[in-house]
């Protein structure tokens, strides 16, 4: 080490500052440059895709606040009847999260498997490693609402087909993120019970699930607040719950806006509550219970 | 100068600092001693702000410093740089990038994100790292740096602050005894030719007594010592760690010379 006693050619102070700053002015010259191409792309990118658009944004730009206005002026007027609407309501709403929490269970067990057998130095096939890794992009690379709408072409309406799109498309996205933990999981422990002659579920489960597990459910809860907005929205397509009352009660029209206002309320509540208590409990696992 | 009445602070139902009472006139090189918890890390940070005070005051210059919030909380911080064991520097920046966050301070969040520094202080920083040694270390990522290089370019941060106050949490606790020795040597440099004050934490006696006008001894967040290193007996010492009789200087030293010294008394006997 020749930094205690310091040796060897030494430069003069001027030649460092000066080759350092002239490092500095090439490195602020590429960043402006950076930053430059970057706004003109992004101003030119708005033009293109607002000519393209069919309405222009600055026309419409005012128009923007016209349908929330239409909505809250109407509920306001017929406010008396929202906690009715509300109770009526609720039944669709506990379709809507038990959707989401089938799929998710369900999606959490299938991405757990495509992750352990994805991850280099768990999978029990590592040659097969990219093939899950591949089927687990394919799953989460197709939208929720894309296999939701070919399952309700099969299967009929409901919430059948819904919570099975939420679910292939869970396990996809949840075998992202576990094999992500997983991949920087401590495999002495592993190592430990191989020796002993443990199979490898034996080993996955003792060895590598109690330090991954406060992560795993973590993100199994994050996802599982997605997944009741999924839920609602899939609705729309005609799988039940609280997103098809809400197209029908947006699609009358005037007349029926104090309906979608009441769902709306039972939306917000239902997610700010879920995060709320999602939140509260990722917290405890990443913190411990002392906090 | 500085003055720290009655200070306290608790975590729970723990007193890690427990109303320790300092004065100092002008500026010294003061040493803290005492075992690890015995609270001269909480003291330290209390001083720079970085955590609030439970109960007691300190104030600089006339100055209340407890009570301080916000910008002018972040002037005293910028009055009075801190160095940490292990280092604190950003690893992936440049030296340089690492000397010039001791004006941090003075500069909007705008300026520092676009990497805006005066060319003054680029100059200014790379004399400061001319001083301790290792300027031609200017242009590489701090992580690239050995651990005695490090933690100079963290005083180079410190000295950036032109600060009153130079605090020193263990500044050598993590480097091997040469590395120990060019940075308590910066440090005292630094003391006697900048008339800056300097507080170090310390965990070994013998670097207290060659470096410092000044000791405290801590233990269980009291103050039970504070004197000349003269007055410092192993009796002293031996009560400050809580040790028996079988205690000896050697035992918490890190200087090359003392295991030469111990190993030669082994043989002797």
């Amino acid at each position: 080490m020749s930094d205690a006693t310091m040796t060897g050619p030494a430069q003069s102070v001027e030649t460092i500052q000066s080759s350092y700053l002239a490092q500095v002015q090439r490195r602020r010259l590429y960043s402006g440059l950076a930053l430059l191409v970057f706004v003109v792309l992004m101003a030119s990118g708005f033009h293109i895709a607002d000519d393209r658009n069919a309405g222009g944004f600055w026309d419409g730009l005012h128009q923007i606040g016209d349908y929330p206005a239409d909505v809250l002026s109407e509920a306001w007027e017929k406010r008396t009847e929202l906690p009715g609407l509300i109770g009526k309501y609720y039944p669709a709403l506990i379709e809507t999260i038990n959707i989401a929490a089938v799929a998710t269970l369900i999606g959490a067990v299938g991405g757990l498997f495509l992750s352990l057998l994805g991850t280099r130095g768990l999978a029990k096939w590592p040659r097969l490693i990219p093939l899950f890794r591949r089927i687990s992009d394919v799953m989460r690379a197709v939208p929720e609402i894309v296999i939701a709408l070919v399952l309700i072409f099969v299967l009929g309406g409901g919430p059948v087909p819904a919570m099975i799109a939420i679910a292939i498309h869970t396990a996809g996205a949840l075998a992202k993120m576990f094999s992500e933990v997983a991949e920087n999981a401590d495999l002495k422990s592993v190592e430990g019970l191989a020796s002993t002659g443990a199979t490898w579920s034996q080993r996955m489960l003792l060895g590598v699930l109690p330090q991954v597990a406060p992560n795993y459910l973590s993100y199994t809860l994050l996802r599982f607040e997605i997944n009741i907005r999924a839920s609602a929205i899939l609705g729309f397509v005609g799988a039940g719950g609280l997103g098809y009352e809400l197209r029908n009660a947006m699609a009358w029209g005037p007349g029926r806006f104090d309906e979608a206002a009441a769902i709306f309320i039972l939306l917000f509540g239902t997610i700010v509550f879920f995060d709320q208590v999602s939140s509260r409990y990722r917290n405890r696992l990443t913190e411990g219970q002392g906090q | 100068m500085l003055k720290i009445d009655a200070l306290t602070k608790r975590f729970g139902d723990k007193t890690a600092v427990d109303a320790a009472n300092i004065t100092v006139d002008q500026p010294t090189m003061i040493g803290i001693i005492g075992r690890s918890g015995a609270g001269k890390s909480t003291l330290l940070r209390m001083v720079n702000r970085l955590s609030d005070a439970t109960e007691g005051s300190i104030t600089f210059e006339g100055e209340e410093i407890t009570s301080l919030r916000g910008a002018a909380r972040r002037d005293w911080q910028s009055r009075c740089a801190m160095i940490f064991q292990q280092f604190n520097l950003v690893p992936r920046m440049d030296v340089v990038s690492n000397v010039l966050h001791g004006t941090l301070n003075k500069r909007s969040t705008l300026a520092t994100l676009f990497n805006l520094y005066p060319q003054a202080d680029i100059h200014k920083a790379i004399e400061i790292l001319d001083r301790l040694g290792i300027a031609e270390q200017a242009p590489k990522r701090a992580e690239a740096l050995s651990g005695g290089q490090q933690q100079r370019v963290a005083i180079a941060r410190a000295l950036m602050q032109d600060p009153k106050i130079i605090l020193a949490d263990e500044p050598i606790a993590s480097l091997d005894p040469m590395n120990a020795q060019v940075v308590m040597q910066s440090l005292r440099d630094i003391h006697e030719q900048d008339g800056r004050m300097v507080i170090a934490n310390l965990h070994t006696l013998d670097t207290a007594r060659r470096y410092c006008d000044r000791v405290i001894g801590m233990r269980d967040g009291r103050i039970v010592f504070d004197g000349t290193p003269e007055q410092l007996t192993t009796g002293v010492a031996r009560d400050i760690y809580g040790a028996g009789s079988d205690f000896s200087e050697a035992a918490t030293s890190t200087e090359i010379e003392t295991l030469d010294r111990s190993a030669a008394e082994k043989a002797y006997a």
